[in-house]
């Protein structure tokens, strides 16, 4: 018990900005995700037959490319196509974080915006109805009326987006993101004890999954109550 | 783009074979179909497990689709990378590290589609099979599983579309498959990472997509058939 991985000066520190890190990049992209996939739910409703089908194409390209390719698109491929002064800004302010937080934000998106166009199918067509000869227009009907409910059928697939978010943030390591596996591959590689590097990584990532399953869950019951 | 497809087409497609090992786009194929292979049979202990009476079974069973559920399938390769040799000996080939992960992955997910297809019948099959004084072995062997294997088709021929995707994180432990050739053909051009990546992305999203689509045709016909039963598809949503 003498010399356990953590005790040595430096990588408890290590392993708490590793976390830090992957909360952070989680945080930022689930909340950018729910509101573009708000938005997208939203726009796909119109009936504008060119933007429901570009959103479709778009919803398409998110499910059928793996999360790791997408990652190496925007890291790797999108910044060539910018202008100079660009691709130095990106550089200099964290690029590694920026493209990986657009890249997963559009991933989840795609999947919730999938999750949110089902909750809001069942919605009943009163609610719209209603909401119109209120007087309200499109947006606000959206947002004040249909979209809440839909959000809230959505829920128990919507946590399920969020888990899988959340444990897609460790492909951020792959473009060098100095998130929680970064972090462990780190101490594994400087110590070679992997066996306890790796245990960390489990408990953590482990630990994490199950506080937002319960958070769900408790979201999920206080929706089931409003409901009457 | 097309000249980039002219020039390393081949290595995307097939790797170094027939003159080197098998790699590419063919290498995501050979690795996802045999998983799934390899998955399928497991995953129907698993779902049986998950519903046996017996406790201690259930639970152990239960714990292993927990605990691969909350963890990043990347952690998951990792693993797989340290404890596979150390099992099987210091030589073993990186690819069958891969499917070892792969597999282990894969059966906790699906072993949950198999467990919703069986939960998901009427509890009468099982109550007249008991009636009829079949055995519980019986029960599952010839009138739960088929039944229930039979409607969870597209939900396991789905899951083939998300192994091809998983496929890609072959690539962290060295395993020559489409994204890592993609990389070296990044590697050796690197003036066009746009171009490689936005090919790479194509390639799965037509495989992905084609897939999708096939998988969408068999469940119509499924419904069709069994018309008043309902499938169970995505019961387990698992976006990789």
């Amino acid at each position: 018990m003498a010399d356990l991985l953590l005790a040595r000066p430096g990588y408890f520190a290590l392993l708490l900005h590793g976390l830090g890190i992957t909360a952070k990049l989680f945080a930022v992209s689930w909340v950018a995700a729910i509101i573009v996939a708000s938005m997208l739910t939203a726009i796909r409703a119109t009936s504008s037959k060119i933007a429901q089908g570009v959103i479709a194409l778009f919803v398409e390209y998110h499910r059928n490319v793996p999360g790791l390719v997408q990652l190496f698109v925007w890291y790797f491929g999108v910044p060539q196509l910018l202008p100079r002064d660009w691709q130095r800004w990106i550089n200099r302010n964290d690029g590694e974080f920026l493209m990986a937080a657009i890249a997963l934000t559009l991933y989840a998106a795609a999947y919730m915006s999938e999750d949110l166009r089902s909750g809001l199918r069942s919605v009943s067509s009163g609610q719209s109805q209603a909401a119109k000869s209120l007087g309200l227009n499109y947006t606000q009907t959206m947002r004040f009326i249909l979209l809440p409910q839909a959000l809230r059928n959505a829920l128990p697939a919507l946590v399920n987006q969020t888990l899988a978010l959340f444990k897609a943030t460790s492909l951020a390591m792959m473009i060098g993101v100095a998130e929680l596996m970064h972090a462990v591959r780190q101490m594994e590689n400087e110590t070679y004890r992997t066996f306890e590097a790796f245990i960390v990584a489990s408990i953590c990532y482990l630990s994490i999954s199950y506080l937002l399953i319960y958070l769900g869950s408790v979201a999920s019951k206080r929706v089931a109550m409003s409901k009457r | 783009m097309i000249d980039i497809l002219r020039d390393y087409g081949l290595i995307l497609l097939i790797g170094q074979y027939p003159q080197g090992p098998l790699g590419g786009l063919a290498m995501t194929l050979v690795l996802a179909a045999l998983a799934l292979i390899i998955s399928f049979p497991l995953a129907i202990l698993v779902g049986l497990a998950r519903v046996s009476t017996w406790k201690p079974l259930a639970r152990v069973a239960a714990f292993y689709v927990h605990t691969v559920r909350g963890l990043p399938l990347l952690l998951v390769v990792f693993w797989a990378y340290f404890l596979v040799p150390m099992i099987g000996g210091k030589d073993i080939n990186a690819t069958l590290m891969m499917l070892f992960a792969l597999v282990a992955y894969e059966s906790a997910y699906m072993g949950e589609i198999v467990r919703a297809g069986i939960v998901s019948l009427p509890a009468g099959q099982t109550q007249a099979a008991r009636a009829l004084g079949l055995s519980t072995p019986q029960i599952f062997g010839s009138v739960v599983l088929p039944q229930a294997l039979f409607n969870m088709i597209p939900s396991i021929l789905s899951q083939f579309v998300v192994l091809v995707k998983n496929t890609s994180l072959a690539y962290v432990i060295g395993v020559d498959e489409l994204t890592n050739a993609a990389y070296q053909v990044n590697g050796q051009l690197l003036t066009k990472p746009f171009e490689v990546y936005g090919l790479l992305a194509i390639s799965y999203f037509a495989i992905c997509w084609l897939l999708g689509r096939g998988v969408s045709l068999i469940e119509r016909r499924i419904v069709k058939k069994r018309s008043g039963a309902v499938p169970v598809t995505a019961a387990v949503s698992q976006p990789a």
